[in-house]
């Protein structure tokens, strides 16, 4: 418990040191736009590619499941938009996020601490943790949100592709459901929570890999913790947002 | 002029300094020099302010620097130069962009300026036509070289070099020793450099600390070391069995 509230507290030092005023604005303008490349453009295919498997997974086992004349067909296309939407794929797509993007954060600046590349932005008088945090943080708010909409988009198109290949939802019952009862709510909800988990994982990611100590092995270390601690976040999170926004 | 006052610095029970004063003085090679896991870096850490001291204070010109805020320690900062035991060259950057990332970052300089200050810099440490390579792509004395270019960007006051010729061939070593000395005399920098090596002392060592077991032991230059009684030194300097007989020791 004492580990845990010294964990916290080094975190919430360490988020005041990340936004401090910037030295230079314009190099910081550079950096932000690096990391969307690096933590947003390089994130697009994999979020493609699982969103359509997702997406036409969801499909098949809601067709499976509701596999009764009581129910319209409709109601697939319906039930499969609703768990992309609410849940698939921000909560999933920002866990698989957590392991792509938070390793790469955690060891990229932990190898920067063992190398003191850390150490000499601070002695050249550059606040490092600004410097190497805060363009992340920037980059990954603003677009997570994008690679959300574009898995709920994909995860949609893979469930209807799906239905419709194997036969089992005819396409125009899958599209009729896509468009039913459709609450613009759910995907503030959804953005919500995409910027949130974004934030979780640069931010305790970031946190892992400023304070690492030693060598290459710490580094590993310090990767798999910053991954599994912002997936535990997002998981949290997860419960106290859908509590606050759906409840 | 740089002044360590009586500081002391602890890690848990491990007492790594105790009570360390030493002046280091503008314009001249000041040496640092003991036993591996003597307090050396920890003592260039606490200078320069990545470690905070347990006990005493630090002095750049008139400044305090354990009394100074987050804000005032930033502007200190970019008045000192460190070379680092492993260069600390940005990896994402190539030997240019590191060159001139101080620049970048504290003045308003055109792109233009920039590059020639860089490429001043570059040449100053016998370095040409390696502005686009990576570090990745660079021995260890073209590191240490490109860090200095990057230490001396800003033209700083203050240069600290902890271990600049460590992993070095004793030739690449001594050009190394050689461009800080030029450099530090040029400008008129005060300049500390951590070493455990011999022939840095014999070459560059206008004034030398020896620090053993976290305490300063003795104090004087490449002149008088060699002559001195000093037990503990003696044991450091005359390590090998033949500099031992020829010292008679």
């Amino acid at each position: 418990m004492n580990n845990f509230l010294t964990h916290i507290g080094r975190y919430i030092l360490l988020m005041r040191l990340v936004f401090k005023q910037p030295e230079k604005k314009s190099i910081y303008f550079r950096q932000i736009l690096i990391e969307i490349e690096h933590l947003g453009l390089d994130s697009v295919g994999i979020v493609v590619f699982i969103s359509i498997f997702m997406g036409a997974v969801l499909a098949i086992q809601m067709a499976f499941n509701l596999d009764t004349p009581l129910v319209p067909l409709y109601t697939i296309g319906y039930a499969t938009r609703q768990s992309v939407v609410l849940e698939f794929s921000p909560t999933i797509i920002s866990l698989i996020l957590a392991g792509k993007v938070g390793s790469r954060i955690s060891s990229e600046i932990g190898t920067m601490r063992v190398t003191e590349q850390i150490d000499a932005l601070e002695i050249m008088g550059i606040n490092p943790a600004t410097y190497l945090i805060f363009p992340k943080i920037i980059a990954a708010l603003f677009f997570n949100p994008i690679l959300i909409m574009i898995s709920i988009i994909v995860a949609n198109m893979g469930g209807w592709l799906a239905g419709s290949l194997t036969g089992m939802v005819p396409s125009g019952e899958f599209i009729y459901g896509l468009k039913a009862f459709f609450e613009g709510y759910d995907v503030f909800y959804s953005l919500v929570k995409s910027v949130v988990f974004a934030f979780l994982i640069v931010s305790i990611s970031g946190y892992h890999g400023y304070y690492t100590r030693g060598g290459a092995l710490e580094v590993g270390e310090a990767s798999t913790k910053g991954v599994v601690n912002s997936s535990i976040a997002i998981i949290i999170f997860n419960l106290i947002l859908t509590n606050l926004l759906l409840a | 002029m740089i002044e360590a006052i009586e500081i002391s610095k602890s890690f848990g029970d491990n007492k790594v300094l105790d009570n360390v004063s030493v002046k280091f003085e503008a314009g001249r090679c000041n040496l640092v020099i003991g036993q591996s896991g003597s307090g050396k870096t920890v003592l260039m850490k606490c200078l320069v302010g990545l470690f905070e001291i347990d006990e005493g204070r630090g002095i750049f010109g008139e400044k305090v620097l354990s009394r100074m805020s987050f804000d005032e320690m930033k502007l200190v900062r970019q008045e000192i130069g460190m070379l680092f035991q492993g260069g600390a060259l940005f990896d994402s950057m190539n030997v240019e962009q590191n060159v001139m990332f101080p620049l970048s970052m504290f003045t308003e300089q055109s792109i233009g300026e920039r590059l020639e200050r860089a490429n001043f810099c570059l040449s100053r440490v016998n370095l040409e036509n390696v502005n686009k390579l990576l570090p990745s792509e660079l021995s260890g004395g073209m590191k240490k070289r490109v860090a200095i270019a990057r230490a001396i960007a800003m033209n700083p006051r203050y240069l600290f070099c902890d271990e600049p010729n460590s992993g070095l061939d004793p030739h690449t070593a001594n050009v190394i020793d050689n461009l800080i000395k030029e450099i530090t005399e040029e400008y008129g920098i005060t300049t500390v450099i951590n070493t455990h090596d011999m022939n840095s002392v014999i070459e560059i060592g206008d004034r030398v600390s020896f620090i053993h077991e976290g305490k300063l032991w003795w104090q004087g230059d490449r002149d008088t070391i060699l002559m001195s009684d000093n037990k503990e030194l003696n044991n450091f300097v005359f390590a090998t069995k033949l500099t031992r007989k020829i010292k008679g020791l």
